[in-house]
C-alpha cells in the first residue's frame, strides 16, 4: 500500500532525481519481499501435503465407519430400536431398551459416586494439600497413571472386591457402576483440578481478605467458578464411560437380556455396547443390522453428550 | 469508631477503654504538634520476614498511627508489600513465610498463639494491586463479605459502602451487572468498597493504583483523604507523588545486598512525616530516592 501511495504523490513534485531514487528503492524492496529459495517452498509444499494425509486418513477412517454403520443399520432404524428388547423369536423387531436403560442406570449411579469423590479429592489435591510432602506427591502420581491403566485391570477389581471379595455385592448393576466410578474416577479428579487452578490465586486473596475461611473461599469462589470446568470433565470421562464393555462383561453384564434393569436386582443387566458386541456376533442377518444400528444409536447418545459438555464450557466459562 | 467497637468482642471494648484513657491523658498536656502522640494502631518491633532460608524484610520497627495514611516506599524488592501483608497475616498463605519479632495491634501480637489469622482479617482488610473482583454481580461482590460474617442489613451494608468508595451513583443502576464488566478504576474502587463492606478498622493497599490510568488513580487518592477519617491506612506504593500526596507518614526501605552471599532483602531506612521525608530526610539514601538520583 505505501509504496504505491507515496508514488502517486512525490514528495518534492518535479524533482525528477527523487522519483529516480524512489522508484529504486520499491524495486530493492520489492526483491527482497518476492524472494523465496526454490527449495524452501518446494519443502513447505511436502510438509503441508504430508500433513492433511495424516488428517484426511484419520477423518476417512471415522466417516468410513459411521456412514457404514448407518447404511447396514438403516434398516432397523424405528422406535423398535429404542422400545423393544431383544428376542431371538422375532429378530426383525428386536431392540435395545434393556440396554439403553441399563446404560442411562450405570450412567446415573457412575455420577452420583464419581462426582462428589471426584471433586473432594481435587480440592484437596489443588487447596489443601502440601505439594512438597512426600504422600501427596504419591497420590498425585497415582491419580495421573491410574487415568492410564486399562480399563480390563478396573473389571477385575470390580470382580475380586466389589462382586464377590469385601463387598461382595453379586453381580448387580450398582456393582458395573462403581467399578465403571473406579475407572473414570481419576480422570473426573485431573479435569477437576485443572478447572480449580484455572480459578486465579487473586480471588483466593481477596475472599480470605475480607475475613472468609479458607473453606468458605473454596465453597463460595473458587468451586462456583471452577463448575464448568468440572462439569465439562464430567461429561467427557461419562462418555468414555459409556463405550466401555470390557470391565462391565467381567462384573455381570450379561450379553442378552430381555427385561429392564434396577439398581440392586441380581437378575442381570446389560449395556449398550456389550448388546452391540452380543447382536454383532449372532449369525442371524436381522441381528447384525441391529448391531450396526446400535453403534449409530450410541454414537448419537455419545455425540450429544460431547456437544453438551462444548456448549457447557463455551457458554459459562470464566474468563479472568 | 466508638459505635464499631462496641460490636465487637468485650475484650477489645476494655482495650479500647484503656486506650482512651491514654488519650485522656495526653489530652491534658498540649500535643497538638507532636505527630506522634496520636493513637497507635500497630506497633512493629524487630519485624523480619523470611521465606525458606532467604531473608526478605530485616529488622524493621514502627509504628502505625489511627486514622492516618502510612505509606511504605522504596524500589523494588525492598519487601515493602511482604511487610504489608504481615499486617493482616496473608503471608501465613505462602507455607515457607515466616516472621520473627512481634507485630502488636493495639497492644496484642498479632503472631501470638491464640490469635486466629481469619479474625485479623475481618478487622484488618487489604485491597491488592491489580483489581481482584469475584466473577458476581456488583452488589454481590459487595454483599460478599457481610454474607460470610453473617452481618445484618445486607442491603444497607453495600450502598453505604458503595457510596463510600464513591462508586455508587455511577453503579446505583446496574448492580447486577457482573463486575468484570466495569472499567479498571471501577473494579478498584469496588474491591475497596467490598472490604470498607466488613468494618474493618485497617485498610492495607498494596499498589492500588499501579493497574489505573492517571483519572481512576486521581479518583482514589481523593477517596483515601476521607477514608482516613473512618479507617488507617497502609499503602506500598512504588510512586513517590502518590506517597507525598496522600500519606502522612511515609517509611523508606531500601534493598541491601550481601555482594559475597548473593543474597538481598529489605532494609528500613527512614520512617517519619511524610513531609520531612520528601523535604528534609535524614537518611542520605532517602535524599537520593525521593529526589530520583537513584530509583
Amino acid at each position: 500500500m505505501k509504496p504505491q501511495t507515496a508514488g502517486n504523490q512525490p514528495a518534492v513534485p518535479g524533482s525528477e532525481r527523487t522519483r529516480l531514487a524512489a522508484s529504486g528503492a520499491r524495486a530493492v524492496t520489492l526483491a527482497q519481499l518476492s524472494h523465496q529459495p526454490r527449495g524452501d517452498r518446494l519443502r513447505g509444499t511436502i510438509f503441508m501435503t504430508l500433513i492433511l494425509f495424516a488428517v484426511s486418513l484419520a477423518l476417512i477412517g471415522l466417516v468410513a465407519i459411521i456412514v457404514q454403520a448407518a447404511v447396514k443399520g438403516a434398516p432397523a432404524f424405528s422406535t423398535d430400536l429404542i422400545t423393544n428388547g431383544p428376542s431371538t423369536i422375532n429378530p426383525e423387531q428386536s431392540g435395545f431398551r434393556p440396554a439403553l436403560l441399563g446404560t442411562l442406570y450405570l450412567i446415573i449411579g457412575v455420577i452420583v459416586l464419581v462426582v462428589p469423590l471426584g471433586i473432594s479429592a481435587a480440592v484437596y489435591l489443588e487447596e489443601y494439600a502440601d505439594g512438597t510432602r512426600w504422600w501427596n506427591r504419591l497420590i498425585e502420581l497415582n491419580v495421573q497413571n491410574l487415568a492410564g491403566v486399562p480399563s480390563i485391570i478396573y473389571g477385575i477389581l470390580g470382580l475380586a472386591f466389589i462382586v464377590r471379595g469385601p463387598l461382595d455385592l453379586g453381580f448387580i448393576l450398582a456393582a458395573g457402576s462403581m467399578t465403571l466410578a473406579l475407572l473414570v474416577l481419576p480422570t473426573v479428579i485431573l479435569a477437576s483440578r485443572e478447572a480449580i487452578r484455572a480459578v486465579p490465586p487473586s480471588i483466593r486473596e481477596g475472599s480470605l481478605a475480607l475475613g472468609a475461611t479458607q473453606w468458605q473461599t473454596i465453597r463460595r469462589q473458587v468451586l462456583p467458578a471452577a463448575i464448568p470446568g468440572v462439569v465439562t470433565g464430567v461429561i467427557l470421562a461419562i462418555s468414555r464411560a459409556i463405550g466401555e464393555t470390557a470391565p462391565l462383561l467381567l462384573v455381570g453384564a450379561a450379553t442378552f437380556v430381555t427385561f429392564s434393569p434396577t439398581f440392586f436386582g441380581d437378575n442381570g443387566y446389560t449395556a449398550l455396547p456389550v448388546l452391540i458386541f452380543n447382536y454383532a456376533a449372532r449369525p442371524q442377518d436381522e441381528f447384525r443390522v441391529l448391531a450396526a444400528a446400535g453403534v449409530i444409536l450410541m454414537l448419537i447418545v455419545l455425540l450429544a453428550m460431547n456437544s453438551f459438555a462444548i456448549w457447557l464450557r463455551n457458554r459459562y466459562e470464566q474468563q479472568w | 469508631m466508638s459505635e464499631k467497637l462496641e460490636e465487637r468482642a468485650p475484650e477489645e471494648n476494655a482495650d479500647h477503654a484503656g486506650l482512651s484513657q491514654k488519650i485522656a491523658v495526653r489530652e491534658t498536656t498540649p500535643s497538638d504538634v507532636d505527630p506522634w502522640a496520636g493513637d497507635r494502631v500497630f506497633e512493629l518491633n524487630n519485624v523480619s520476614v523470611s521465606y525458606g532460608s532467604s531473608l526478605a524484610v530485616n529488622d524493621v520497627s514502627m509504628q502505625i498511627q489511627k486514622n492516618e495514611v502510612t505509606a511504605l516506599i522504596g524500589p523494588s524488592g525492598c519487601g515493602k508489600s511482604t511487610l504489608l501483608r504481615c499486617l493482616n497475616r496473608m503471608n501465613d498463605l505462602i507455607p515457607a513465610a515466616r516472621v520473627n519479632g512481634e507485630v502488636l495491634y493495639h497492644g496484642q501480637d498479632l503472631y501470638g498463639s491464640k490469635v486466629d489469622p481469619v479474625q485479623v482479617r475481618k478487622l484488618i482488610g487489604m485491597v491488592f494491586q491489580k483489581p481482584n473482583p469475584f466473577p458476581k454481580s456488583i452488589f454481590d461482590n459487595v454483599a460478599f463479605g457481610p454474607r460470610i460474617l453473617g452481618l445484618g442489613n445486607v442491603e444497607d451494608r453495600v450502598e453505604k459502602a458503595l457510596r463510600g468508595a464513591a462508586l455508587w451513583d455511577e453503579v446505583k443502576d446496574r448492580l447486577d451487572d457482573n463486575a468484570y464488566g466495569m472499567s479498571g478504576g471501577q473494579q478498584q474502587r469496588l474491591c475497596i468498597a467490598r472490604t470498607m463492606a466488613v468494618d474493618p478498622e485497617v485498610i492495607l493497599m498494596d499498589e492500588p493504583c499501579s493497574a489505573l490510568d492517571p483519572i481512576s488513580t486521581a479518583k482514589i487518592e481523593d477517596l483515601m483523604n476521607e477514608l482516613k477519617e473512618q479507617f488507617s491506612i497502609v499503602i506500598v506504593t512504588h510512586n513517590m507523588q502518590q506517597a507525598a500526596r496522600v500519606s502522612d507518614k511515609t517509611a523508606f526501605l531500601i534493598v541491601e545486598m550481601d555482594a559475597a552471599e548473593g543474597n538481598r532483602w529489605g532494609q528500613l531506612v527512614e520512617y517519619d512525616e511524610t513531609d520531612r521525608i520528601f523535604t528534609n530526610p535524614q537518611d542520605g539514601r532517602t535524599e537520593d530516592y525521593v529526589t530520583g538520583k537513584v530509583g
